[in-house]
C-alpha cells in the first residue's frame, strides 16, 4: 500500500503548538489516568451472567435473541427465516459457517456468499436484495448488546448493512462484559503497528431514528429488524468444571 | 449554511421563539425526556463523576498536546493509504473538497450529518460547482427538502418540526401520499435514499472521534446512513474540527461510551463505526479512495485563552437538554448552528462577538449545563468570561460592568462559587434594572416573563426538574 499524502501539515501545527504556547511536541508522555471505572465493570461476572445481561439489553433495543446449540444452530436460523418471511440471504465468506455446521444454508442457491460473484458491484446488489444478511460476531459486549465485527475480504461491510432483516450469530465465547474489551484488543493491534480492518462495526440492534418528534422508528437506513443467535460454543468445557467441582 | 442562520436580531429571534408555544412545547418534552434518559443512563455507569473527571483528564490532556496528537494521526492516516489535508480556514477545506468532486467527476454527492460542514458551508460550496449534496440523516433531510430550514438542536436538527409538517413537506416536495406516522414517512425517506446511495459517487461524513494511534475516525450513528455513506460510494471525505482527535482506542472507549449516554441516554448507538480507509486491496466493498480534511476555522484562536476548554466539547448536547433558556426560546433563536449553552460559548469565539454578542446573555447562569457536561467544561463560568470581555470592550453600562467584577469575584471562589449558583437571582438582579435590560441581556425579559417559567429565578434547574416530576410547577 502506498502511502497517501499529507497536506499544509507543519504550517498547520506549527501554528498550533504557537496558540498554546510552546514549541512543537514530538514526544509526550501518555497521559496518567488514576481512576479506570471502565475495567471494573463486569470483571467478576462469568459467560451465564454476561449472557443474561446482553438478553435483557436485547429488549431494550428491539433485537431479537435466540438459543441454539451447534446441534441445533441450523434450526434455529430457519425458524427465524420463517418468521421474518425471508428466503434470500447474504452471507460472509466465513470458515465459522462451516465450523458451525451450516455448510446446508450457504449451499442453498437463495444464498450468496460474499466475494464469491465477481467484482464489487454484483456483491452490493446481492446484499441488497437479500431478505437477510448473516454474519458472526467477533466481539460481543454484553453491556450494550452490541455484536462488533471485524470487516475484510470475505467479511464484507454491506452484509449487516443492506439486507432487510439482520442475523448476528453469537458464539458464546465471543462474549465480554463491554466495549472497553474490545478497544483493548485493538488497541493492541495498533501498537503493534498492525494495520487495523478497514472497517469494525459495533452494532447494537436495528438501525433507527428518533427525528421525528423524537418518537422511536426502528428500520431506517439499516436493517428493519436484528436477531442475535446466542451459540454455546463451551458446552465442553462447561462439562469439565462442572465434574472438577 | 454557515455558522449564522437567520437574518434579524436576537430579541427579535428569542421574541419569536418565545411566541411559538408548538416549538415550545415540542422542546419542553424533548428535554424532559432527553434529561431522564440521561439520568437513568448515567446511573447505570455506577460513578459517573469518576467517568466525568477521566473524560476531561482525557479531553484536556489531547488538547494540550494537539500538535503532537494530530501529527501521529496524519501520519497513520497516510501510512494506511489515506489523504490528509489540513485546512486553515473553511474556504481551504471546501475548495479542497470541490478540487477532489472535479477529478472525480462526481455528480452526486451523499452525506451524513456533520455540524462542521454546516459550518463551513460545504453544501452550497459543492452546489456552486454543480455537484448535488443529499443529506441522509432523517432529520437532516427534512430540513433540507424544506428550503434548508435551519437546524435547531445539534443531535435532533429537525426537533422544531412536527409530523404534520413534515408529512406536509413531504407530499408538497415530493409527492408523499401516505399518513403524518413516524413510521411511514420514514419507510418513504428510507425508499427514496437507497436508490440515491446506490448511485453516489462520494460519501461525506463527519466525525465524532479521530484516533490518532491508528488513523482511524470513528462514527456514532443510529439510522445507519454514516455506514451507507462509508460503504457504497468509492470515495470517502471525513471532515473533522481540528480538536476532534483521542490518543488511542482506549480513550475513544471512554468518550463514545460517555457521548451515546449523555446525546440520547442509549449505552451505545445502534452504531459505532471505526474506519481506517481506504479498504484494504482484498476488500470488496467500501472507499478505495479516503481523504481526511482536517479543520480549523477559528479554532486555534480559542487556543492558550481562558477558553481552551470548550474545546474539549464532544458535542452530545447535554447542556442544551437542560437549559432553560433555549426551552423557552428554542434553537433558532440563537442564530448560530450551534446554539444552547455550548452555542453561546462557541459561537463568539468562532465568528467573533460582532453576529454573536448577545448570546453571552441568553444564559440564567443557573450552571445547569456546567452540572450536565460529561467532559466537564464550565459552561456557565465560561459565558460570565464572555460577558467580562464585551462589557470590558464596549464599556456598557455601569450597572453591567458592576455585576461582572462583582462575579468574577464569586467566581474565582469555588465555594462561593457553588453558593452563587444556588442563589442565581442575586446574580441576577442588576440585570432587573430596566434600563440594563434593554441594552444588555435583551432576551432575559422574554423567557423570565413567561408564566409557566418557574426557573432559576426561584429554583435551580435540577431541583425543578424534580419538582415537576413529582407533579409540582406548572
Ligand atoms: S459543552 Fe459539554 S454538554 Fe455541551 S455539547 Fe459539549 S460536551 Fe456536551
Amino acid at each position: 500500500m502506498s502511502s497517501g499524502n499529507v497536506q499544509n501539515q507543519t504550517t498547520f501545527l506549527n501554528h498550533v503548538a504557537d496558540r498554546l504556547g510552546r514549541e512543537r511536541r514530538t514526544t509526550v508522555n501518555p497521559p496518567s489516568y488514576f481512576s479506570f471505572p471502565h475495567q471494573k465493570m463486569g470483571k467478576e461476572a462469568d459467560i451465564s451472567e454476561l449472557a443474561k445481561v446482553l438478553k435483557k439489553q436485547c429488549l431494550a433495543i428491539h433485537t431479537d435473541v435466540r438459543e441454539a446449540t451447534i446441534n441445533n444452530l441450523r434450526e434455529v436460523i430457519d425458524q427465524v427465516f420463517v418468521e421474518y418471511e425471508a428466503i434470500t440471504a447474504a452471507v460472509w465468506d466465513d470458515p465459522r459457517f462451516h465450523q458451525f455446521g451450516l455448510d446446508s444454508i450457504v449451499e442453498r442457491p437463495q444464498v450468496s456468499v460474499w466475494g464469491e460473484e465477481p467484482g464489487r458491484e454484483a456483491n452490493i446488489q446481492a446484499a441488497e436484495q437479500a431478505d437477510v444478511g448473516i454474519t458472526f460476531s467477533d466481539y460481543t459486549l454484553a453491556e450494550s448488546g452490541t455484536v462488533v465485527i471485524m470487516n475484510g475480504a470475505g467479511k464484507g461491510l454491506s452484509v449487516s448493512l443492506l439486507p432487510t432483516n439482520y442475523i448476528a450469530i453469537i458464539p458464546l465465547s465471543t462474549l465480554v462484559p463491554r466495549m472497553t474489551q474490545a478497544t483493548a484488543a485493538i488497541h493492541e493491534q495498533a501498537e503493534k503497528g498492525r494495520r487495523l480492518p478497514a472497517c469494525i462495526n459495533f452494532i447494537s440492534g436495528p438501525s433507527n431514528s428518533a427525528d421525528i418528534e423524537l418518537d422511536l422508528v426502528v428500520g431506517v437506513h439499516g436493517p428493519v429488524r436484528a436477531c442475535y443467535i446466542l451459540v454455546d460454543d463451551l458446552k465442553k468445557e462447561k462439562k469439565n468444571e462442572h465434574e472438577t467441582n | 449554511m454557515a455558522m449564522k442562520i437567520g437574518g434579524r436580531s436576537f430579541d427579535k429571534r428569542a421574541e419569536q421563539g418565545v411566541r411559538d408555544s408548538y416549538m415550545r412545547e415540542t422542546v419542553r418534552t424533548a428535554q424532559e425526556r432527553l434529561y431522564t434518559n440521561k439520568s437513568q443512563a448515567e446511573e447505570e455507569l455506577g460513578d459517573w463523576e469518576e467517568w466525568r473527571s477521566l473524560s476531561e483528564k482525557i479531553r484536556s490532556h489531547t488538547v494540550d498536546n494537539l500538535d503532537y496528537y494530530l501529527e501521529r494521526l496524519s501520519e497513520n492516516v497516510s501510512k494506511n493509504g489515506g489523504h490528509v489535508y489540513f485546512a486553515q480556514t473553511a474556504a481551504e477545506a471546501n475548495r479542497y473538497i470541490q478540487s477532489i468532486a472535479e477529478r472525480k467527476e462526481a455528480k452526486k454527492v451523499m452525506k451524513a450529518k456533520s455540524m462542521v460542514t454546516e459550518e463551513i458551508s460545504m453544501n452550497e460550496a459543492l452546489e456552486a460547482t454543480g455537484v448535488e449534496v443529499i443529506e441522509s440523516d432523517l432529520g437532516e433531510y427534512i430540513l433540507q427538502i424544506d428550503d434548508h430550514d435551519p437546524p435547531s438542536h445539534i443531535v435532533a436538527p429537525a426537533l422544531h418540526k412536527n409530523k404534520e409538517q413534515i408529512k406536509d413537506t413531504f407530499s408538497r416536495r415530493k409527492g408523499y401520499q401516505k399518513t403524518s406516522k413516524p413510521e411511514e414517512l420514514t419507510q418513504f425517506v428510507r425508499k427514496k435514499l437507497r436508490r440515491e446511495f446506490l448511485e453516489a459517487d462520494i460519501g461525506i461524513t463527519g466525525c465524532n472521534f479521530a484516533v490518532a494511534e491508528s488513523g482511524s475516525v470513528a462514527l456514532v450513528t443510529n439510522e445507519g446512513n454514516a455506514r451507507l455513506v462509508t460503504t457504497i460510494p468509492k470515495t470517502h471525505i471525513a471532515v473533522m474540527g481540528m480538536e476532534r482527535v483521542v490518543p488511542t482506542w482506549e480513550e475513544l472507549d471512554i468518550l463514545v461510551s460517555m457521548l451515546c449516554r449523555s446525546a440520547v441516554g442509549q449505552k451505545l448507538t445502534s452504531y459505532v463505526t471505526g474506519l481506517t480507509g481506504p479498504k484494504a486491496q482484498e476488500d470488496v466493498d467500501g472507499p478505495e479512495e479516503f481523504h481526511l480534511v482536517i479543520v480549523d476555522n477559528g479554532r486555534s484562536n480559542i487556543l492558550g485563552t481562558p477558553f481552551q476548554s470548550a474545546l474539549h466539547c464532544i458535542r452530545c448536547a447535554a447542556c442544551i437538554n437542560v437549559c432553560p433558556v433555549y426551552r423557552h426560546i428554542g434553537g433558532h433563536a440563537y442564530g448560530s448552528i450551534y446554539p444552547g449553552p455550548i452555542g453561546a460559548v462557541l459561537s463568539p469565539l468562532l465568528e467573533g462577538y460582532e453576529d454573536h454578542q448577545d448570546l453571552p446573555y441568553a444564559s440564567s447562569l443557573c450552571a445547569a449545563c456546567t452540572d450536565a457536561c460529561p467532559v466537564k467544561i464550565p459552561l456557565h463560568e465560561l459565558l460570565v468570561e464572555h460577558r467580562k470581555v464585551i462589557a470590558q470592550e464596549k464599556k456598557t453600562t455601569l450597572g453591567e460592568t458592576f455585576a461582572m467584577k462583582g462575579f468574577g469575584l464569586v467566581a474565582s471562589s469555588p465555594r462561593l462559587f457553588e453558593m452563587a449558583a444556588k442563589t442565581a437571582p442575586a446574580l441576577l438582579a442588576p440585570f432587573t434594572n430596566k434600563e440594563t435590560i434593554e441594552k444588555g441581556p435583551g432576551p432575559l425579559k422574554e423567557w423570565t416573563a413567561i408564566r409557566d417559567f418557574p426557573g432559576p429565578k426561584k429554583e435551580r434547574f435540577r431541583d425543578w426538574v424534580k419538582e415537576r416530576n413529582k407533579g409540582g410547577a406548572e
